[in-house]
């Protein structure tokens, strides 16, 4: 019996992030790449995908530091996010830690690294961030 | 850098609607006035400028630009606003694209009197904010960005355009200051248009020591938090002379989408919807870039319109920083941009900007912009942006 599938969501990209695995689609027929994953191919409109699991490092991109943040993350500032480019052209933003603000730069090489904490409510995505490898 | 003028009075592209007649109502903080309130001051400046127009007679269709519900708990805009604009029972429909929500609701209007199923139609726009916490203002914002990657990864709005800014600032070499320029730049239009939020200078000095929001952006790299609304009155070309001696034509509408998330995207520094919508809007006009005489572009932050530069072809890319900084764009220079004040000092009432860019048009190209008023303008081009850039339109104006 083969097992099902995981399907291709953001919640199950999330519930990878869980399990400490940054994973991508890939379509099966077009070989397109999806970051965050979608059920249907933007590219040549197939809908059969496979998941593959990506390298955790990466290169940024830009950055900025957010003074003036959202009430839930007003405890952090300021802190620094960017966009960071994995392997295979795919992009990801998000939160830089453990830096210097001074020290972040563009074109810096960066790790992805995954929160435990769980969230309550929806939605529950456990997070990922960014750091020095 | 040279702007070199085309024969801008020769283009011989057809009207795709007309403005009959605008109206806005004031910018600015508006205690104890709700949206619709704020629609009828603009609506009856428009009715006062056009005494031919029999209401409820002439106009056939509503489109109206509101981007969130949150801010009045109020859904549904567009029967409402037609109510209170003295039309019911006519078709009413609310277009929700971020802050270019009335943008689009321009470019569908227009669409809608090409087509010719309409004589004439109403667009215009409403946004009612700074009753709201400047937290709750942030949060209802960002809701035109990415929910599960940027929102949810604490980006905020400035966050989204701050890094433009600094991918910007890496690959041209684009400076704060220069992006400041824009703010001083804006900030003088404004205080020459009576309309306007901000109705006072800023030095070079204090917008570039202002608070920073999102490194590299200040506080005076923002636009404001703004209540406000507009609209405009549009008919088929043939009978716009039935209602007024100076209409302005439509001459180009383009609209294109991108990615929600700026990250998905295949630059940082480029809005390449905004490309797309200009490259389709200079085709429909007949038009090349060197043909606009003067432009109201989206600077809900000052690299914002350091990037239209480019995206519209006034300039190479690479080049905006430079152009701000050569005066270029300052009334004056060979293509005025933002001569309202803009987003940075008339103000952001996200939904009804769109439209109030068109407003600005509609007095320029008329000769009624009073003490900003840039002689001679024939063809002006608004430029209304959504989010972080997942939508984008162009219009294109000519003087009749």
């Amino acid at each position: 019996m083969m097992t099902e599938t995981p399907p291709f969501t953001i919640e199950q990209f999330y519930k990878f992030v869980s399990e400490k695995k940054l994973m991508a689609a890939e379509c099966v027929e077009c070989g397109t790449m999806h970051l965050p994953p979608r059920p249907l191919c933007n590219g040549c409109f197939s809908s059969h995908m496979k998941w593959v699991e990506l390298k955790s490092g990466g290169k940024l991109l830009t950055y900025t530091v957010i003074h003036i943040a959202p009430k839930r993350f007003e405890s952090l500032a300021p802190y620094p996010v960017g966009i960071v480019e994995l392997e295979d052209g795919l992009k990801l933003p998000g939160i830089i830690r453990d830096i210097e603000h001074e020290k972040i730069s563009v074109g810096m090489r960066l790790e992805v690294g995954f929160e435990t904490v769980e969230s309550s409510g929806w939605p529950v995505w456990p997070r990922y961030f960014f750091k020095a490898p | 850098m040279s702007w070199r003028k085309g024969g801008s009075t020769s283009l011989s592209s057809k009207p795709l609607a007309t403005i009959i007649s605008a109206g806005l109502s004031k910018f600015g903080r508006r205690e104890g006035v709700y949206g619709r309130e704020l629609f009828a001051e603009a609506v009856k400046e428009a009715y006062d400028r056009c005494p031919n127009l029999d209401p409820r007679r002439d106009i056939k269709a509503l489109f109206v630009g509101h981007m969130g519900e949150s801010y009045e708990h109020q859904g549904h805009t567009g029967p409402t606003l037609a109510d209170w604009a003295g039309l019911l029972p006519v078709q009413a429909t609310r277009v929700e694209n971020a802050c270019a929500s009335s943008g689009v609701a321009l470019r569908w209007a227009t669409l809608a009197i090409s087509s010719g199923a309409y004589d004439a139609v109403m667009v215009g726009g409403v946004e009612k904010m700074t009753h709201r916490t400047t937290p709750e203002v942030t949060e209802y914002l960002a809701m035109a960005a990415d929910y599960p990657f940027e929102q949810w990864h604490g980006i905020t709005f400035p966050g989204l355009y701050a890094l433009m800014a600094t991918a910007h600032m890496h690959h041209y070499g684009t400076t704060e200051e220069q992006m400041a320029r824009v703010a001083v730049k804006n900030h003088h239009n404004g205080a020459l248009n009576p309309k306007a939020h901000m109705q006072k200078e800023v030095t070079l000095e204090k917008a570039m020591t202002s608070r920073v929001i999102a490194w590299p952006l200040k506080l005076y790299d923002c636009s404001l938090i703004t209540d406000g609304a507009s609209c405009l009155i549009l008919a088929k070309p043939e009978i716009a002379g039935k209602f007024t001696d100076t209409p302005v034509h439509v001459i180009g509408a383009g609209q294109a989408s991108d990615a929600i998330g700026l990250y998905e995207r295949e630059s940082c520094t480029t809005l390449k919807a905004a490309q797309l919508a200009g490259r389709d809007a200079y085709k429909m006009a007949k038009a090349k870039p060197q043909d606009i005489d003067i432009a109201e572009t989206h600077d809900c932050f000052t690299i914002a319109e350091i990037i239209a530069y480019e995206d519209l072809g006034f300039c190479s890319p690479g080049d905006g920083g430079r152009m701000i900084e050569e005066g270029t764009t300052e009334i004056g220079g060979s293509i005025p941009v933002n001569t309202s004040g803009g987003l940075k000092a008339k103000g952001h009432p996200v939904g009804a900007t769109g439209v109030g860019q068109a407003y600005e048009m509609y007095l320029q190209l008329t000769e009624q912009a009073g003490r900003r008023q840039v002689e001679g303008a024939t063809v002006g081009l608004t430029h209304n942006v959504g989010g972080s850039g997942a939508t984008a339109t162009v219009h294109i104006f000519r003087r009749a």
